[in-house]
């Protein structure tokens, strides 16, 4: 049953073959067993989750539901959740109850789900390996002695566990596609201004955007069309009709023209990630796609034009932790000016601190032009190449990481390093795009552990249930996503009626 | 561009976060990498682009100018930090934030 698709489980919920209360023990069974190994959720309150699961057996039983009700999603700690405890991975916020709550937060609770706890993250979504969380680390399910990746580390960790039906996450600069393919499932990042950031702790406001994490394209698809629609609170939100995302899944995909840009196969990419990625296209060609070359000349720039906006947008929206109205405030002080600093001192993380003093250093006066205005301008460079790549292909295809998982303290002293791997990630949240990574194999490390490799999925603007097509047809003829991970332990045994 | 560790104090004291002599020195490492990192940008021609804020080409939505929110000050004020200094009682007083003072 955990590996049953969100499909399926609303199917056995709406014929009341188990009741949400039953499923989502089976779910918080498994988080007590395998949680304090993985690390994956920072907050559960098993109260308030069996409250929602109560609640939606009423709704099931009075015929009132949708198809999420009842389930049990894992939500981002980046979602403020009324009542919840809402870090988003920093110590600045380790005892901050959140007084109301996200867009999608209220979109889950419209559709009846169930909120199963909140999931571990590099703090303030800063990191690609989820091990700025104050939280600690979470542990690759695959191998205990890797990362899961990041930022959403937490929801991968849950995702490709089976620790929740499915997850949410966000994704600034790759945060959903790199963890997605490093812990093996899929996770779509929506084009900008899809899903509302109402309540979503700010990052960086001009690139952030919330997107599922899942098992499978299909349920991808069903997430969608919970999370996304237009929300006048958030003043980037677009205004258009809503969508069923599920409506294109069963479309063939005879004569759909696959771009693959010559830049995301170039050096830096590990050998046996690219054979993966050439053994999905391959499977493509067989499902009667025909193959483009093309070319993003700029992508090589998304890092350093990244790393200029970023920061920049980041520490002028945490420049409100300043320890007077929530938040972490210092213990001890002399003056205001000496309670802003210590307590912003003692509330962040190295990570985020280095972020924040190279978004002041870009934005001081002087500088401006030289650093933020550039890096605006390199913007429009970026996403124009997609825009001529569009014009040869429908979906561009390559790796949505440069290696599978690597071990965690790798990378931790080597920023520069880490900000590698989102590079075939960035470009897309520069333009605005959306992007998946769906599960396209396993590829053997030098140490001869077997690890999951995502193949990444570009659309154009506002073609999410497209790229969900291309993506499901795909898992119609392959079985990656189905792989799960053997965590040490015996699965629990299950009543009966939960088998 | 060259940073030194006392750049990196002035930045960070713009940026209100304490940093000590030994971390200004390990900032300085870090930042030098990233800075370095950055600087591939001024190789870039951009002469006449005009800079990109947003993806979709959108201007900013307007609304009616009427009540929308209500007051939530209690709940707000339910979760201020402590006050410090050896208090751990709430920093608010009559509905206000308390902080240092300010005005002799």
């Amino acid at each position: 049953m955990i590996n049953s698709s969100l499909k399926q489980l609303g199917e056995m919920l709406q014929a009341k073959k188990i009741s949400s209360v039953e499923l989502t023990q089976s779910f918080l069974s498994r988080i007590q067993q395998y949680n304090p190994d993985i690390n994956a959720y920072i907050a559960l309150d098993e109260a308030k989750t069996l409250t929602q699961a109560k609640a939606a057996d009423a709704l099931i039983a009075s015929g009132d539901t949708t198809p999420l009700t009842g389930i049990p999603i894992a939500q981002k700690d980046i979602f403020c959740a009324k009542g919840w405890k809402t870090t988003c991975g920093s110590k600045m916020l380790a005892n901050f109850i959140a007084p109301y709550d996200a867009h999608v937060i209220t979109q889950f609770d419209a559709a009846g789900a169930v909120n199963l706890g909140k999931t571990n993250m590099d703090e303030f979504a800063m990191g690609s390996s989820n091990e700025t969380s104050y939280f600690g680390g979470v542990k690759n399910p695959w191998d205990f002695k890797r990362v899961p990746g990041g930022s959403s580390g937490g929801s991968a960790a849950a995702v490709a566990a089976r620790l929740c039906a499915a997850a949410t996450g966000t994704d600034t600069g790759g945060s959903i596609r790199q963890p997605a393919s490093l812990c093996g499932f899929t996770g779509l990042k929506p084009t900008y201004g899809v899903v509302s950031r109402y309540g979503m702790i700010a990052f960086a406001s001009s690139l952030d955007q919330a997107g599922p994490m899942a098992k499978s394209a299909e349920d991808c698809a069903l997430m969608m069309n919970v999370m996304a629609g237009f929300d006048e609170r958030d003043s980037t939100s677009l205004q258009r009709e809503k969508e069923d995302y599920t409506r294109d899944l069963h479309k063939p995909l005879q004569g759909l023209k696959i771009g693959l840009p010559k830049e995301f196969f170039a050096e830096g990419l590990d050998a046996n990630v690219g054979k993966v990625i050439e053994g999905a296209i391959a499977e493509y060609k067989k499902l009667g796609a025909e193959i483009v070359d093309i070319s993003l000349p700029n992508t090589g720039l998304s890092i350093p034009v990244y790393y200029v906006l970023a920061p920049a947008e980041a520490s002028s929206n945490l420049s409100r932790y300043d320890g007077v109205r929530y938040g972490h405030r210092a213990e001890s002080y002399t003056d205001l000016m000496d309670m802003y600093c210590k307590s912003r001192a003692e509330g962040f993380g190295a990570e985020v601190k280095r972020r924040i003093l190279i978004g002041t250093y870009v934005l001081s006066a002087g500088y401006y032009d030289a650093y933020y205005l550039k890096a605006q301008q390199i913007r429009r460079l970026i996403a124009q190449d997609f825009v001529e790549a569009f014009k040869q292909c429908d979906v561009i295809m390559g790796p949505a990481a440069p290696s599978t998982a690597f071990k965690a303290g790798e990378k931790v002293d080597d920023p520069v390093a880490m900000y590698l791997q989102d590079i075939y990630t960035i470009s897309t949240n520069l333009a605005g795009l959306p992007g998946m990574s769906v599960p396209a194999g396993f590829s053997t490390g030098s140490d001869g552990k077997v690890l999951p490799v995502g193949l990444q999925i570009i659309g154009n603007y506002f073609d999410e249930a497209r790229m969900l097509n291309v993506a499901h047809q795909y898992q119609q003829v392959t079985d990656w996503h189905a792989q799960i991970p053997n965590l040490g332990k015996p699965n629990l045994v299950l009543p009966e009626e939960l088998k | 561009m060259a940073l030194s560790t006392e750049d990196i104090k002035k930045i960070a004291h713009l940026s209100r976060i304490e940093v000590d002599d030994n971390e200004a020195a390990a900032t300085l490492t870090k930042l030098s990498g990233i800075l370095g990192l950055i600087e591939q940008m001024q190789a870039v021609d951009t002469t006449g682009i005009a800079p990109m804020s947003h993806s979709q080409d959108i201007s900013q939505r307007l609304r009616n100018d009427v009540v929308t929110k209500t007051n939530e000050r209690e709940a707000f004020q339910a979760i201020a930090p402590h006050l410090g200094n050896g208090s751990t009682e709430p920093a608010v007083a009559n509905g206000l934030y308390l902080v240092p003072k300010v005005i002799e």
